[in-house]
């Protein structure tokens, strides 16, 4: 029978298979796990006696509530709040205390967790990966089955190595066409939930398919399936390809010599048989998008850059994010005056989001009265960035060029932005409060939020031109 | 975690669609390493003003809501991040039941484990929850069922061994540790 992509890799895993009265037990090949979502989990394994089972198959880094500010040793680094600082601490503590490798503070493979993980090549096609974190769903982009779960089930996974779960249903998202000079994958799939809605997903693993999809680079797909949660989908999945292996290939965890071979040729078969057949399935003509903008307070409230705020009459709700974010229906969001510009976060921090926003930014100033955060997703790719120049790039232009971490994606590491202050933001949740409180969010691609600090105000990328 | 078989309870009304859990519980609440006491941070920014004020006419400060354990809001609520902490806070606060048309994955997953009830309702029943704010409603977890206070009864779906966790008070970990077994014979076969 044909099978999807989902259906191959969830049936490898099964360890022992639902029924009626019980969900499946599903094998996990990979569990990232970072200082936020984890201390609760060791805790438990405390009480009741219980081992990591496979330290080895478990990746550990600090991302969340690490500080980025600029330091010339990482013994500077001051975290913000005394929880915070302890918490950090007990993730030092339960990875020695479990005997699991922690790419800690002083580790130059450290970074935010779903950077990490594809860069070390830990993330690998027809692998199924877990992290207390609903942003995993990024590494669905090598084909992997990957999502987020809570800290009862960190605390499953680091005793058994397993989670119990009901297989969900499956979602084809086809995306014909090519995408158009200047419009890029943060677009793409701003543009898809918008047309899903924020809930479209869920229930379901999206798979994402048709030429764009496979147009796109490795950085591209990430943010593609970074996202996919924020349309209610745990999972979202794209078939590897040459691209795929071509971006795994030599990396420090991918495999070498003769297993290289054996494992690519298994990758190929990976991809969803040509009849398979899916629950839902969705088609997007990537030919007729433009860059996109969030309006409201969550990121399927989107429009295209050069499109009017929409209007919903009666709906309590969007009224409510309206006045929110201080932005009226029938108005255009370019022209909206811009305080904060964030280029960073898992969805867009990665060498080439960075050169996206550097290629706007080059020869140009951060407008007064814009402040410009630069956060790279990994202590890694802020060395490639800085090997190319970037960081000079970005301080010429005014902007400041930080440390790695999730930093002003949710703020909780003292990165934030001011009551009623707009920020232009290259993550993923334009939720209220989520940059600070009472901060406003309009989510964007690199190229958009590089133009909006530029002019000072939200601004469409294709203005400047240089974008391919 | 405690066996959970029936509710009783006036019922909060949260009109609002696609809650999510920066709502619920802000991330800079998300630094402590224990499970208790975030009640205090539920809803935080929308319970309290920039001068930390109790907003007054946020429903769960309202005095007509006090003691309430059953919360209904509009469609899609906990939608966002893998935070437990939102489960936590809202059973911290007395929460212990949710009721909308729909409820994001991670949040009903996380909430199941938890002994806090995700309750999807049809949208003709959610209609009337939300125009009744305060009703009294019973939730019977054995037989999955909401009654109305007109004593209409609406089942509600979950999942045959949430339930079963949720009445018997089972945490899910003992049953995945009785599958080590098969989980060491998985490990063998594909090494």
């Amino acid at each position: 029978m044909p099978q999807t992509l989902f259906e191959k890799v969830w049936e490898q895993h099964v360890v022992v298979p639902e029924t009626a009265d019980t969900p499946a037990v599903l094998y996990i090949d990979l569990h990232l796990i970072h200082e936020v979502t984890s201390p609760q989990a060791f805790s438990l394994l405390r009480e009741r006696g219980i081992a990591v089972r496979r330290p080895d198959r478990t990746l550990a880094t600090m991302d969340h509530s690490t500080p980025t500010t600029p330091v010339s040793s990482f013994k500077d680094l001051a975290v913000v709040g005394e929880s915070a600082a302890n918490q950090i601490v007990q993730m030092e503590t339960n990875c020695r205390d479990f005997g699991i490798d922690l790419l800690g503070f002083d580790s130059d493979r450290r970074g935010i967790v779903h950077v990490i993980g594809p860069e070390l090549g830990a993330t690998q096609p027809g692998k199924t990966i877990v992290c207390g974190d609903s942003h995993t769903s990024t590494h669905g982009a090598f084909g992997a089955l990957a999502f987020g779960i809570g800290t009862t089930e960190v605390g499953h996974v680091l005793a058994t190595q397993c989670l119990l779960q009901r297989r969900p249903r499956t979602l084809a998202i086809n995306v014909e066409g090519a995408l158009p000079k200047g419009v890029g994958a943060k677009d793409l799939i701003l543009a898809i939930i918008g047309e899903i809605g924020v809930d479209g997903g869920t229930g379901h693993v999206i798979e994402y398919r048709g030429e764009a999809i496979r147009g796109l680079g490795m950085d591209a797909r990430m943010t593609v399936c970074n996202m996919s949660i924020e349309a209610g989908a745990r999972a979202g999945m794209i078939a590897p390809d040459d691209v795929t292996f071509e971006y795994l290939k030599g990396r420090e965890q991918a495999p070498s010599g003769a297993e290289w071979d054996a494992a690519v040729k298994r990758w190929r078969d990976l991809g969803s048989d040509d009849d398979a057949a899916f629950d839902a399935s969705v088609t997007i003509d990537a030919g007729k998008l433009t860059p996109m903008v969030t309006y409201g307070t969550n990121p399927g409230m989107v429009v295209g850059i050069d499109q009017p705020v929409p209007e919903r009459a009666g709906d309590p709700s969007f009224r409510k994010a309206l006045d929110y974010m201080q932005v009226e229906s029938g108005q255009p969001m370019t022209g909206q005056r811009v305080d904060v510009v964030f280029v960073g976060s898992c969805t867009n921090s990665r060498l080439s989001d960075l050169e996206q926003a550097a290629t706007i930014l080059a020869g140009r100033q951060v407008a007064d009265g814009v402040r410009m955060l630069v956060v790279p997703g990994s202590q890694q790719v802020k060395k490639e960035a800085e090997a190319k120049g970037l960081d000079r790039v970005f301080r010429a232009a005014g902007a400041e060029w930080r440390e790695s971490g999730c930093s002003m994606c949710l703020g909780m590491n003292g990165d934030t932005a001011a009551r009623g202050h707009l920020t232009v933001s290259t993550s993923n949740r334009n939720f209220e409060g989520r940059q600070g409180v009472g901060a406003r969010t309009v989510l964007a691609s690199p190229a958009t939020a590089a133009a909006s600090a530029v002019r000072g105000r939200i601004a469409d990328p294709r203005e400047f031109g240089e974008q391919d | 975690m405690q066996a959970l078989r029936t509710i009783r309870s006036r019922t909060a009304v949260l009109p609002v669609k696609d809650v999510d859990t920066d709502q619920i519980i802000p991330a800079r609440f998300l630094t402590t390493t224990s499970r208790e006491g975030l009640g205090d941070a539920l809803f935080r920014d929308l319970r309290f003003a920039a001068d930390d004020e109790p907003v007054a006419d946020f429903v769960l400060n309202r005095p007509e809501a006090q003691g309430c354990e059953i919360l209904v809001a509009g469609n899609n609520f906990g939608c966002g991040s893998s935070r437990e902490h939102a489960p936590w806070a809202l059973l911290d606060y007395g929460i212990r039941a949710v009721i909308s048309t729909e409820i994001a994955d991670i949040f009903r997953s996380n909430s199941l484990k938890n002994g806090l009830l995700p309750i999807v309702v049809d949208s003709d029943t959610h209609a009337w929850l939300l125009a009744n704010p305060g009703a009294e409603v019973e939730i019977d977890v054995v037989a999955s069922t909401l009654t109305l206070p007109d004593g209409t009864a609406v089942a509600y779906p979950i999942d045959a061994f949430a339930r079963y966790c949720l009445v018997e008070g089972i945490d899910q970990l003992g049953f995945l540790l009785k599958n080590l077994d098969a989980i060491e014979n998985y490990e063998e076969a594909r090494s």
